[in-house]
């Protein structure tokens, strides 16, 4: 777009060149000019327009990684933050005896699979129904991602009160089918089940639009074939919808593990403490990393937890790599 | 600022000509950079208007009430040059760690910064150069002062980083109704000579209510609210005098513990943790018939417990007196109008104005001399039965114990009610595994 509006058109460049020599020589020059001014325009251009990204990217993302990783080798107080004192690695050394961190990390392993696997088999399986013709499909489309829409804090409170042991509704629930009342936060695994609750809840449906994406893309045929050989629709979807969903499936699996490692914001505000309950049952990483470094104002500490987390994640995407190698291959 | 200047040469050029992309591209990465270095430059602080009045910035957390009593309106007409900025930051553990992260930027601070009183043992302890000494400051009269107020600002030099504003002495609120029905007295002085000078005859009361006990009802609250009133009715907590961390073996921290250990096994407790939902709830439907509380709770009460609540409270003297929070006022050093910023300081906490703050605001005066003043005096709390409120905490007041304070106060409180006690009281763990579990996280916060 810029560089066929700063070339000079063609037929132009022919009349302005018959007068005088000084004249022409410099219509001639100044069309090397343009010229030169075009290609540097080309070549240049894009990267001015990508530089804004990378530059906060420098400023919000990378600097903030390297200085993280720079903390985590010193002593460092948030009462003093310019004043860092040399650790070497016993910030990580650290780590690996710190039962807080273990317990933290089997949290969001624990809540990550309690949250992931049924999400997304439910997103399958609502993306499965939603592919159906429907009517008001827009409708219930847009239904779907209502809860991505909602933002962490007010979805957590509603589920806190939800979960609430004394007054909340699934509690009186339970009560009218003679369950007695389940202390939600107090237990381990109940109070886990409750805080993925909250992450099913919220993803489902964005999943689910991911998957109905990639549904619509599957061609036709491959049904029709299939029910002419006399597949029914369970056997359609398990031999032609997943198969041809698999690199979906992988990206999904990838983003919302990333997410389940990064959980904060949902164990934070259901039970509104840092410590993730009086046994830190439901206490994350995430969580963790903000108790050391805001409440024990331990910074150098907090920097460690934080590329532990990352150096998970990096794991985390080097198998699903091998995995996605290997699906390619038997396919 | 610069930001919005670059902005605008760049509009321009995009309206001479469309083909102008690139600079356009160029001058919008530039505008962003800029954006960005501009981001960290300081917008804290104060500055004298374009009318020449000085504008002084205050920094506070929560809602101190200055704003709300009218009392920067006052000072600002009998100071025409001064207009004053609150600065609010809704919770302690935000604004906190962010005056910290200013202090040792030395950038981004308020003309007077609050700093809460769990805070102020670290902050005089650890920063006490970057604070003006208060002690030194004109009409600040010491005498003005509680005892163990003047003396929690005061540095290991001897300076004085904060002026006293609120204090928390503590009462018992109580229901009335369910106090009746449980067979014990609820006039409120009687009440009160059922427990008077000992936390464990409040623990028997609570034996004695369960006996006869409103079906679904408790004594109190939780464990937690027993042992924070308890404990901070000892001299000596967590820090000795010589500053040494001694949480483990004192007296204090055992005999309160022991007691709330005492009152989880009898069941007396609502196995509520403070200031959550449940916990509001609980107000609500009436479920409990104490809780310890300062003044600055009452308002609380009042709107939790609602008008299903209305006539039934009351409020008694707690068997010891003692002290859950409050606050101080700091001038930090170097600011473009310390002077006129101490001037602010010292009127918003002399006593005058401290007995219109608790007229207005139920902050509970931390000059004595204000005790004396008829707005403190004569108060009463409709709310409560017209319970003479005044009398009551300025009676706790003066017996509050000067307790050593140290850095991790807070978080040796908070872990001890919100992982030792709330283990026992909540997830039916053995007190030894409560108190392990707290030990071990304490360990792991004071370990350097």
């Amino acid at each position: 777009m810029t560089s066929s509006r700063t070339d000079p058109l063609p037929g132009a460049r022919a009349t302005t060149a018959p007068p005088a020599a000084g004249a022409a020589g410099r219509a001639h020059r100044q069309v090397r000019g343009g010229r030169r001014r075009h290609r540097w325009d080309a070549r240049f251009s894009p990267y001015a327009f990508i530089a804004p990204f990378f530059l906060f990217f420098a400023a919000f993302g990378l600097f903030p990684l390297l200085y993280t990783g720079w903390a985590s080798l010193h002593r460092v107080s948030l009462h003093d933050p310019t004043h860092m004192e040399w650790v070497g690695l016993q910030n990580f050394s650290r780590l690996l005896e710190d039962d807080f961190f273990w317990n933290a990390l089997r949290n969001t392993f624990t809540i990550g699979v309690l949250s992931t696997v049924p999400q997304l088999l439910m997103a399958l399986g609502l993306a499965h129904l939603l592919n159906y013709k429907l009517r008001g499909s827009t409708f219930f489309r847009v239904a779907v991602l209502t809860p991505y829409a909602t933002s962490v804090a007010a979805a957590t409170l509603v589920f806190a009160m939800l979960f609430g042991r004394d007054y909340g509704m699934i509690n009186w629930a339970l009560g009218l089918v003679g369950i007695d009342h389940v202390d939600w936060e107090n237990g381990t695994w109940t109070s886990q089940l409750a805080v993925s609750a909250i992450v099913v809840w919220r993803w489902t449906g964005y999943n689910a639009l991911i998957y109905l994406a990639a549904m619509q893309a599957v061609p036709h045929d491959l049904y029709e074939s299939a029910a002419l050989d006399g597949a029914s629709r369970w056997q359609q979807f398990r031999h032609v919808t997943v198969p041809s969903l698999r690199p979906t499936i992988l990206f999904t699996v990838v983003v919302s593990t990333i997410g389940a490692t990064q959980l904060f914001g949902e164990p934070l505000l259901f039970g509104g403490s840092q410590t993730g309950g009086g046994s830190h049952q439901y206490q994350t990483l995430g969580l963790y990393l903000y108790e050391q470094g805001w409440f024990n104002f331990q910074l150098g500490r907090a920097s460690a937890i934080a590329w532990a987390m990352l150096l998970i994640l990096i794991a985390v995407g080097l198998l699903n790599w091998l995995i996605a190698r290997r699906l390619g291959r038997t396919r | 600022m610069g930001t919005t200047r670059e902005t605008g040469t760049t509009g321009k050029r995009t309206v001479r000509g469309t083909h102008r992309t690139r600079p356009l591209a160029l001058g919008l990465a530039a505008v962003l950079g800029a954006g960005l270095l501009s981001g960290c430059a300081d917008d804290g602080g104060s500055s004298a208007g374009a009318d020449g009045k000085t504008t002084l910035s205050v920094g506070v957390f929560g809602v101190f009430g200055y704003k709300q009593a009218g009392l920067y309106d006052e000072y600002e007409k009998l100071h025409p040059g001064i207009r004053i900025q609150e600065n609010s930051t809704e919770r302690n553990e935000d604004y906190y760690p962010a005056l910290l992260n200013h202090l040792s930027a030395n950038s981004g601070l308020s003309d007077i910064q609050a700093v809460e009183v769990d805070n102020i043992a670290e902050v005089s302890r650890l920063h006490a150069d970057k604070f003006v000494d208060m002690a030194k400051a004109g009409g600040v009269d010491k005498s003005d002062w509680l005892t163990w107020k003047w003396d929690q600002a005061k540095a290991p030099g001897g300076q004085v980083v904060g002026l006293g504003t609120d204090i928390g002495p503590m009462g018992v609120c109580y229901r009335k109704d369910l106090f009746e029905k449980a067979g014990l007295p609820t006039d409120r002085e009687e009440v009160g000579m059922l427990w008077r000078g000992d936390w464990s005859k409040y623990v028997e009361t609570g034996e004695k209510y369960m006996k006869k006990a409103p079906k679904g009802t408790a004594f109190m609250d939780g464990a937690a609210g027993l042992y924070n009133g308890a404990v901070a009715s000892y001299p000596v907590k967590y820090y000795s005098a010589d500053g040494k961390l001694v949480y483990k073996k004192s007296k204090a921290v055992r005999e309160s513990w022991d007691l709330a250990m005492r009152a989880v096994d009898s069941k007396m407790t609502g196995r509520l943790k403070q200031f959550d939902k449940e916990w509001d709830q609980a107000y609500a439907n009436g479920t409990f018939a104490t809780v310890v509380c300062p003044p600055w709770m009452l308002g609380y009460i009042k709107e939790k417990a609602g008008d299903k609540g209305a006539g039934k409270w009351d409020v008694a003297a707690a068997p010891k007196p003692a002290n859950w929070g409050g606050s101080f006022l700091t001038v930090p050093k170097g600011g473009k109008h310390e002077k006129e910023a101490l001037k602010l300081a010292t009127w918003l906490t002399a006593p005058e104005q401290q007995a219109k703050l608790f007229q207005k605001q139920a902050s509970f005066p931390s000059a004595q001399t204000a005790y004396k003043l008829p707005e403190v005096k004569d108060a009463e709390h409709a709310y409560f039965d017209k319970a003479p409120i005044g009398k009551i905490f300025s009676q706790a007041a003066e017996g509050i114990p000067t307790t050593p304070l140290g850095p991790k106060d807070q978080i040796i409180k908070t872990t001890i009610s919100d992982i030792g006690i709330l283990q026992v009281e909540q997830q039916g763990k053995s007190p030894e595994e409560g108190w392990n579990a707290a030990v071990k996280k304490i360990d792991d916060v004071v370990e350097d």
